[in-house]
C-alpha cells in the first residue's frame, strides 16, 4: 500500500517536473527566435495546386517557407497542370503549378472572369532519354529519337544496337511531359506510335525501363537513377550543367501561374522562391535553377 | 402514444427520403455524364468515337477513337472471368455444401476480408508478382500485359462471386437436398445435379456482378496493363482499358475542353455497360427470388 502511494507521488513529481521543463523551454524560445524574424512578420495562407512533376519541389518550398515564416501556411496539392489551372480559373487557389504553358482557352476563361493569367518561371526541367543499362546504344540524334517514337524505327539495330525490337515507353497524353516531347521531337502534326506504353507516372517509366531490356523512355532530370542509362541526344547528355548553359535540347520551364501579378504574401512567396534560398531547393530536388 | 406515432412518421419520412436520394443521385450522375459528354458527341460524333482506332487527344486535329480501349476492357474482363468464375463458384459450393460450420465461418470471414484489400495493393501485387511471372512464362520483354492485370482483377472479383453464389446456394430449399440424398445420391451428385442447377440463376447473377466489378476497376489496370493503344485480341500483349484512360488523363486536361468532354464519353460508355450488366444480374436474381417464394 505504502509502495503504491510513493509511486504515485513520484509519478506526479515527474509530470510536474516535465511540465516545468517544457514551459521553461517555451519561455526561452521567443528570446532565441527574435533574430530571424527581423523583417515585418508575414501572416496569412496560400493555396497552390497543379503539376505532378513539380509536386515534390512545391512541397519542399512550402515546408521551408513555413519554417522561416511561422505565421504563413502554404497548402500544396497535386492533380496535374490542368487541374491546377482549372482551380485557378475557379478562384480556389492562389497559384497553379504547371509544367506546360497555359493554353489560350484557359487564359481566355480567366480573362472572361475579369482576371489575367500571369506566369512566373520558377525553375527549369531537363527531359532525359533513358534506356536499359544493358543496351549498347549510347547516343541518338533528335531525328532518330523522333522516328523511334513515331514507330518508324522499330529495331535497335537500326540505331547501332542489338537486333531487338524497341519497346516504347511514354507518359499519358495529358501529361505536360508527353506534350513537350511531342512538340520537340515527335512532331507537332505527327503522333506517337500506337504501340507506345502510356504509363501513369514518371516512376513507372523508370521501373519499366529498368525491367525491360529493349525499352526506351523519357523522364524528368530529378528522377534519374543509376539503374537506367541516359542517352545523349545530338551529342549532349542531359544534366543540370547542360540544361543551365542551354546546350541540351530537351529542357522546359516550370511555371507558377497566378491571377494577376502576385501581391502581399503571394509576392513574398514568389520573390523568396526566386531568391538564392528558393533556387537552392530547386537544385536539391533535381531540377535546374533559373538564371537571371 | 402520440409521441410514438410521431417518431414513427419521422423515421418513415427519413427512410423514404434516403431511398429516393439514392435514385436521385443515380439520375444526377447520368445527367452530369451526358451534359459533359455532349460537346464531344456533337463535335466528333459518337460512331466515330466508338469505332475509331486512334486516340490522340492532344494532336492537331485531335483524334478521339477509343475502340482499342473498349476492346482492352473486354480483354481484361475476360481474363478476370477465367480466373474468378471457377475459383469463386467452387469456393461458394465448398463453403455452402461441404465445409463444417467452423471452417465455413473462417472461410467466409477471410473472403470478406479479400474484398476489403485496397485495389492499389492488388495493383502492386500484379506489377511485382504477376508481371515478372507472365514475362517469364510467355518469354515477353515486359510483364505489363492485359493478362497480368486480368489475373489481379480476377482475384478481386472472387469475393463478390463467392458471397452472392453462396447466398444463392444457401437459399435452395433443404427439401431438395434431403430428397436427393434420400434417393441414394451421393453428396457430390446432389450438389452437381440438384443444388447447383437450382441456384444457377443466382450464380449467374454473381458472375455478372463480379464482371461489373472487374470492368470498372481502375487502379489495377492503370498500374499493370501496360497502357498501349494497340487494337488486338491477344491476351499477352498490353492494352489500355477505358478506366485507365480516364484516370490517366483527367488530371491534366483543360477542364471544359473537347478532350475533357471526350473522357466523359468514355465514362458514359463504361457507365452504360456496367449499368446493363448490373440490371441483368438484378433481373435474374429477382426471378430466382420469386421462384423460391412459391
Amino acid at each position: 500500500m505504502k509502495g503504491t502511494k510513493w509511486f504515485a507521488l513520484a509519478a506526479v513529481a515527474a509530470i510536474v517536473a516535465g511540465a516545468l521543463a517544457l514551459t521553461g523551454c517555451g519561455s526561452s524560445t521567443p528570446a532565441a527566435d527574435t533574430t530571424p524574424a527581423k523583417k515585418a512578420e508575414l501572416s496569412g495562407s496560400l493555396t497552390i495546386a497543379g503539376s505532378d512533376t513539380m509536386i515534390n519541389l512545391a512541397q519542399a518550398w512550402s515546408e521551408k517557407f513555413m519554417i522561416d515564416n511561422p505565421g504563413v501556411s502554404v497548402a500544396v496539392k497535386g492533380g496535374g497542370s490542368g487541374t491546377g489551372i482549372a482551380a485557378l480559373i475557379n478562384g480556389t487557389v492562389d497559384f497553379a503549378d504547371a509544367s506546360r504553358a497555359i493554353e489560350p482557352a484557359e487564359a481566355a476563361s480567366i480573362k472572361s472572369k475579369g482576371g489575367e493569367a500571369v506566369t512566373t518561371v520558377v525553375g527549369n526541367d531537363g527531359i532525359a532519354i533513358i534506356v536499359n543499362s544493358a543496351n549498347k546504344v549510347e547516343a541518338l540524334t533528335r531525328d532518330q529519337l523522333g522516328r523511334i517514337y513515331r514507330g518508324e524505327i522499330k529495331n535497335w539495330k537500326e540505331v547501332g544496337g542489338d537486333d531487338k525490337p524497341i519497346t516504347l515507353v511514354s507518359r499519358d497524353p495529358s501529361s505536360g511531359t508527353y506534350t513537350f516531347l511531342k512538340e520537340k521531337v515527335v512532331g507537332k502534326d505527327k503522333n506517337y506510335a500506337t504501340s507506345a506504353k502510356l504509363l501513369p507516372s514518371t516512376q513507372a517509366i523508370v521501373d519499366e525501363v529498368k525491367s525491360d531490356k529493349n525499352a526506351i523512355g523519357y523522364i524528368g532530370l530529378g528522377y534519374e537513377s543509376a539503374s537506367v542509362k541516359v542517352v545523349a541526344i545530338d551529342g549532349v547528355k542531359a544534366s543540370v550543367a547542360t540544361v543551365t548553359d542551354g546546350s541540351y535540347l530537351l529542357s522546359r520551364p516550370l511555371n507558377m501561374i497566378s491571377n494577376g501579378a502576385p501581391k502581399a504574401i503571394a509576392k513574398a512567396y514568389v520573390d523568396w522562391i526566386l531568391s538564392a534560398a528558393g533556387q537552392k531547393i530547386v537544385k536539391d530536388q533535381g531540377f535546374v535553377p533559373v538564371t537571371k | 402514444m402520440a409521441f410514438r406515432r410521431a417518431a414513427e412518421t419521422v423515421v418513415r419520412v427519413l427512410i423514404t427520403t434516403s431511398g429516393w436520394t439514392a435514385i436521385a443521385v443515380l439520375a444526377a450522375i447520368t445527367v452530369f455524364l451526358i451534359l459533359n459528354a455532349r460537346q464531344a458527341i456533337s463535335v466528333v460524333g459518337l460512331t466515330k468515337m466508338l469505332t475509331g482506332k486512334l486516340w490522340y487527344p492532344t494532336s492537331t486535329p485531335p483524334l478521339f477513337g477509343f475502340l482499342p480501349y473498349i476492346v482492352a476492357s473486354l480483354r481484361a474482363t475476360f481474363v478476370a472471368l477465367l480466373v474468378a468464375v471457377p475459383l469463386g463458384v467452387a469456393a461458394a459450393v465448398y463453403i455452402s455444401e461441404f465445409a463444417g460450420r467452423r471452417t465455413k465461418e473462417v472461410a467466409k470471414t477471410i473472403i470478406e476480408f479479400m474484398a476489403a484489400v485496397p485495389s492499389v495493393v492488388y495493383g502492386l501485387l500484379a506489377v511485382a508478382v504477376a508481371g515478372p511471372l507472365v514475362k517469364e512464362i510467355f518469354n515477353l520483354t515486359s510483364g505489363l500485359t492485359i493478362l497480368t492485370a486480368g489475373l489481379a482483377l480476377g482475384v478481386m472479383a472472387v469475393p463478390t462471386i463467392v458471397s452472392i453464389s453462396e447466398d444463392a446456394l444457401h437459399a435452395v430449399p433443404d427439401e431438395l437436398r434431403q430428397g436427393s440424398l434420400a434417393l441414394g445420391n451421393t453428396r457430390w451428385q446432389t450438389v452437381q445435379k440438384v443444388i447447383v442447377p437450382s441456384a444457377a440463376s443466382g450464380i449467374f447473377a454473381s458472375v455478372m456482378l463480379g464482371l461489373g466489378r472487374a470492368i470498372g476497376e481502375t487502379m489495377v489496370v492503370l498500374m499493370a496493363a501496360g497502357n498501349t493503344m494497340t487494337l488486338t485480341w491477344s491476351l499477352i500483349s498490353s492494352g489500355r482499358p477505358m478506366t485507365a484512360v480516364m484516370a490517366g488523363e483527367m488530371g491534366e486536361t483543360v477542364q471544359g475542353g473537347l478532350h475533357y468532354s471526350a473522357l466523359f464519353v468514355v465514362g458514359l460508355t463504361l457507365f452504360l455497360i456496367t449499368f446493363v450488366i448490373n440490371l441483368a444480374a438484378d433481373t435474374v436474381l429477382e426471378r430466382q427470388r420469386v421462384r423460391w417464394r412459391r
